[in-house]
């Protein structure tokens, strides 16, 4: 069996949903498109394709949620995030309006496409919207898993998808961290699809694995339970800006003494082309350099 | 705050004066409250379909105010209508008031929707008048945008999208007081080039806004340029 992509997990979990729930709405700008045809023939003056203008969109999607309807947004993630960030922040966060955000493309899913089309910082900025939450699954089984139980709750949600998935599924839930394992030397978190590289980066460490797939809120309680009134090395694993989690991860667990690192895209512009594996080799998101940053992390604190 | 002399010439206005002539506060913002004050009173008292005692009636004709900006006319009307005490007037812009400079949906009953930065409030009240249709409702939406405020990009893609939708229960209203930076030309021609019923009318006389804003279009959108002084 050919397992979906993102993408298509994306559109086959909203066109089920639509035909039970009269109030999803989905807003299209152009991208994939074609995979709502059959959910716009069923569905008439619920799906809309407006065209290439993101900012109307999520005012459109706006007006939608003032009705009582549950909009869905998608684009790429610089076209749903970067651009529209007031429209999210004005016409949803301030409002107190309940709707989502689905991205693709994550980080550099586009690299071959130039750094427009790239997004490292789209869960950063998101990160400083008032009730706003983030999701990250790291396969399409747990992006529907995930949907499912975010889509109607009220509040304003991204969800941020790519072509980097791991290989198996976890039973994920909205907002609480997944343990994968226990170990006494540190503490990996690992957001999204970068599950897979840490394990494997992990092997042979007795290290704690803490799965997130719900960024914000973050599950902080989950983390303190985890790690403990005395925590050991915490390392932070993300699919984007590095050390965009950092603060969650210091009041979770404050006011203990924390020996912290955290791996990710640097902030710097990423001028190369290429795919998705060839900018996390050069910048060492691979399961070699994590484990490196690790085998560091763990050698300074011995130290 | 100084008030042009060119309102109260319907009596019925006057108390409705008598509330926004004890208020001050947001002296940058007068010329945008006096500009549209004559357009928002003819809507409250004329044409929309509202119960101040049920603000959020499913029976409502919805009213956006995309330019946020100069709410204390709004305020004066909403507070004549019954939507909240008048007395709430005297405490605009006040830390612990609720009408702020730029009005919150949140807050203010009346308000259909929180708005302040420019290019918003229009594109949404697309969504909610193609959320109406969804509904199968009648109700009719109208949302108020300036000229200086139709200098953001978000103004235009909306002009492109609703003119080409079927939307006959939406209705534009465009204060014209000549403050856009940019001279915007004939605003109806270009609303017209992009699919919508446009007119442009005198924007302090009460018959033909009335009148104008009671007049839909079969299948189109409606944008009324309403040309005021100040």
């Amino acid at each position: 069996m050919i397992e979906p992509t993102m993408r298509e997990q994306m559109a086959s979990t909203i066109a089920e949903l639509m035909n039970t729930d009269p109030r999803l709405v989905m807003v299209l700008c152009d991208i994939s498109a074609g995979l709502f045809e059959d959910a716009a023939t069923a569905h008439p003056g619920r799906v809309l394709n407006l065209g290439i203008m993101e900012q109307t969109a999520v005012s459109l999607a706006a007006g939608f949620a003032l009705e009582g309807f549950v909009p869905v947004v998608h684009s790429i993630a610089p076209f749903v995030v970067e651009r529209p960030f007031e429209q999210i922040k004005d016409d949803f966060c301030y409002q107190r309006l309940g709707g989502n955000f689905i991205s693709i493309g994550a980080s550099y899913d586009y690299a071959s496409d130039g750094m427009t089309h790239q997004a490292p910082g789209d869960v950063a900025i998101l990160r400083t919207l008032p009730g706003m939450e983030v999701v990250v699954p790291g396969t399409p089984a747990e992006f529907d898993l995930l949907f499912r139980e975010a889509y109607a709750d009220g509040a304003p949600t991204y969800f941020r998808t790519g072509s980097q998935v791991n290989a198996a599924s976890r039973p994920v839930r909205l907002g609480q961290l997944d343990v994968v394992r226990t170990g006494a030397e540190a503490t990996v978190v690992a957001v999204g699809p970068m599950l897979d590289r840490v394990v494997e980066a992990c092997a042979g460490r007795d290290v704690s694995i803490a799965y997130c797939t719900t960024v914000a809120p973050f599950d902080a309680a989950g983390l303190r339970a985890l790690a403990g009134a005395r925590p050991a090395p915490v390392l932070l694993v993300e699919p984007y800006y590095a050390g965009t989690g950092v603060s969650d991860v210091v009041d979770a667990l404050a006011p203990a003494w924390l020996r912290l690192d955290s791996i990710g895209i640097p902030r710097r512009v990423l001028s190369n082309y290429g795919t998705a594996e060839e900018h996390d080799a050069a910048l060492g998101l691979t399961a070699a350099g994590i484990r490196a940053r690790l085998d560091a992390l763990l050698v300074a604190t011995v130290g | 705050m100084s008030r042009k002399d060119q309102l109260g010439r319907d009596p019925a206005m006057l108390p409705m004066l008598r509330l926004l002539a004890g208020t001050h506060g947001d002296d940058k913002h007068d010329r945008a409250a006096v500009s549209s004050l004559d357009v928002v009173w003819v809507l409250y008292q004329r044409v929309l379909r509202h119960d101040p005692a049920n603000p959020r009636s499913e029976a409502r004709d919805r009213f956006l105010v995309s330019k946020g900006h100069g709410p204390i006319g709004l305020y004066a009307v909403l507070a004549d209508r019954g939507f909240f005490p008048a007395d709430e007037l005297a405490h605009f812009l006040e830390f612990d008031g609720r009408l702020g400079g730029h009005p919150d949906r949140n807050l203010v009953p009346g308000i259909e929707a929180s708005t302040g930065s420019l290019g918003h409030g229009f594109p949404m009240a697309v969504g909610v008048a193609l959320a109406l249709q969804a509904k199968g409702s009648d109700r009719r939406v109208f949302v108020l945008i300036g000229d200086g405020e139709a200098n953001e990009g978000s103004v235009w893609e909306t002009a492109l999208l609703a003119g080409s939708l079927h939307l006959p229960n939406l209705t534009g209203i465009l204060i014209d007081n000549h403050s856009s930076t940019r001279p915007l030309g004939d605003v109806a021609a270009k609303f017209s080039a992009f699919g919508w019923a446009a007119s442009t009318i005198d924007g302090r006389d009460h018959a033909a806004i009335e009148a104008t804003l009671h007049a839909q279009d079969a299948t189109r959108p409606s944008m009324v340029v309403a040309e005021v002084d100040a």
